[in-house]
């Protein structure tokens, strides 16, 4: 009895705390349905009518499918890449046990703490130089960028894998790429996972590298739209909110299809 | 694989080549610049250490360092204590469990672009809202302050990273063995008794991480500042990275910019090997 009451004590602590932590996104919401004379008389309350007039506007000036698009295509592209260049390089790190491989893969973890805006004067004004500011090389320091964290947590779990399905592989007639892309790689599918959950809130969420490198040239994300229509819409708090909302929007469904993978994925990440 | 073996640099190429062009490359050239006049196109003298002497006079700089210094110190706190408070509540056998856990990490996947607008309407409208209508004065204002700048970014980075950390502690409780616990019981220990003498030392090492990843996210923190308070007011609350981003994107002041990234850099590089170096101790002697 004494420990169903407690359980149940804390069950409504959660409870509450989970509102808690909701009342940004219900104040979010209902403010984007509301006229902008509405949010001053009462901004706590559900809208006396509920008008749909701020997404329509929000969506078109944000010119919101264009912004998904560059930001899918951005993410979906780097994370590919940074997940296949990644686990390669790992691999290899892992298989050979000189002093150089070490050495290497001690300056993949050592650059892990260098902060970005430590780099990002030169790297900017360099690539500007040589006329190179869009979206592929965008991509290209992505990779430079993501590879450390990953390679380190593909090394962990290369570990795990035992160097006699090499041999076996080697015997049966795979050559080294061969060995890794068809024994190896699906082995490491669940380190994948993990490297891809990462990579993918980090880039997509991205603001700062790609307002330097692709801002004002047709293929910005939707950070960047976002920070320019905010802009625009200071104090026009129902657009700017209703902007907000469309935004999130697309994480909140990625959110409740993959939320296992991406909590599991996040765990590992930190944990390992 | 060996060393001369083709495929071992076939393999490593790709990463190799960008971190070497996107990061190692920049931050050697970058030090170098530190030493320079450069203006982002072409260098015509070398100064020496004249712009880490005039940065070491910079009251903005001093500002924005002693800034992210007290943030720092108070968003770990805050963060650590409500993360571990919600994976020991979310731990117990509740029904809602994973439940809460959902809406607890929820914020950490949204960009802190998006959340520092979101939090600075409540902040804002919202608090002025609640304080008219309970008569609370201190409600008002929110923002225009340094002080409610200062606990505006706290709260925002405790409601984004909370949820973050939790899953780190709820990773490491899940492996206290159930037989110490049980143990411990037979043994008499009470609920606090168990805390602190068998649970805190067995998930040791999740306050390595999660302090390590807490400290570093606050100390390189610029989204949140940047749509939150965007430094304001007059500067009072604009952290290093936001000082950095200003010094050389608005002013133009390359080389001088640079060295307070080094700075930066240095900083940032220190605490981490310290507390990573600090922690590991703390665990082996445990």
């Amino acid at each position: 009895m004494f420990k169903n009451r407690r359980l149940l004590l804390l069950e409504i602590i959660g409870i509450l705390l989970a509102f808690v932590w909701l009342v940004p996104f219900y104040l979010m919401v209902v403010n984007a349905f509301k006229t902008k004379r509405d949010i001053f008389a009462d901004t706590l309350g559900l809208p006396e009518e509920w008008t749909w007039d701020n997404f329509v506007q929000a969506f078109v000036q944000l010119g919101f499918i264009k912004a998904f698009g560059n930001s899918l295509f951005i993410t979906a592209v780097s994370t590919i890449i940074i997940i296949i260049c990644s686990a390669m390089a790992a691999y290899a790190l892992s298989r050979n046990k000189s002093k150089l491989s070490t050495v290497i893969f001690f300056m993949f973890v050592a650059a892990m703490l260098i902060p970005f805006q430590a780099v990002m004067i030169p790297l900017v004004s360099q690539f500007g130089q040589l006329d190179m500011l869009n979206r592929s090389s965008l991509i290209f320091m992505y990779l430079g960028f993501g590879a450390s964290l990953s390679i380190f947590l593909y090394h962990g779990a290369l570990k795990g894998i035992p160097e006699s399905l090499d041999d076996a592989a080697k015997i049966d007639g795979c050559n080294k790429f061969q060995t890794f892309w068809y024994i190896i790689f699906p082995l490491l599918k669940p380190m994948s996972v993990t490297v891809g959950v990462l990579n993918v809130i980090w880039i997509w969420n991205d603001y700062l590298l790609p307002s330097l490198v692709i801002g004002g040239n047709g293929t910005e994300t939707i950070p960047l739209q976002l920070f320019f229509f905010f802009g625009q819409y200071t104090k026009q708090w129902h657009l700017a909110l209703a902007g907000l909302s469309i935004s999130i929007l697309p994480v909140i469904i990625g959110y409740f299809f993959a939320q296992k993978q991406i909590i599991k994925g996040i765990a590992d990440g930190a944990v390992k | 694989m060996k060393n001369r073996d083709l495929s071992f640099w076939l393999f490593l190429a790709p990463v190799l080549v960008a971190i070497l062009v996107v990061v190692i490359y920049p931050l050697l050239t970058g030090l170098y610049y530190s030493f320079t006049n450069w203006d982002g196109l072409r260098i015509s003298k070398f100064v020496g250490l004249d712009n880490y002497i005039k940065l070491f006079h910079d009251k903005e700089f001093g500002d924005a360092f002693w800034f992210t210094i007290k943030f720092s110190i108070a968003a770990i706190i805050v963060i650590n204590i409500i993360g571990l408070g919600l994976a020991l509540i979310v731990t117990q056998h509740i029904k809602t469990s994973s439940f809460l856990r959902t809406v607890f990490f929820m914020p950490n996947l949204i960009g802190g672009l998006i959340l520092g607008f979101i939090w600075q309407f409540i902040f804002t409208k919202a608090f002025a809202s609640i304080g008219e209508s309970i008569g609370i004065e201190g409600l008002q204002g929110w923002l225009s302050t340094t002080e409610t700048g200062f606990w505006g970014l706290v709260i925002l980075t405790s409601w984004q990273m909370a949820g973050y950390v939790m899953i780190i502690y709820i990773a490491y409780l899940q492996s206290v063995p159930e037989e110490l616990i049980e143990a411990s019981q037979i043994d008499g220990a009470n609920r606090f008794q168990r805390f602190r003498n068998i649970t805190v030392p067995m998930i040791a090492p999740a306050f390595t991480v999660s302090l390590f990843l807490t400290l570093s996210n606050s100390f390189k923190m610029y989204d949140q500042n940047l749509s939150l308070t965007n430094g304001g007011p007059f500067n009072s609350t604009q952290m290093v990275a936001m000082d950095i981003v200003k010094t050389a994107f608005t002013e133009n002041s390359m080389a001088y910019a640079q060295s307070k990234a080094m700075i930066f850099f240095v900083t940032v590089a220190a605490i981490s090997l310290l507390q990573v170096y600090y922690n590991k101790k703390k665990e082996v002697e445990l």
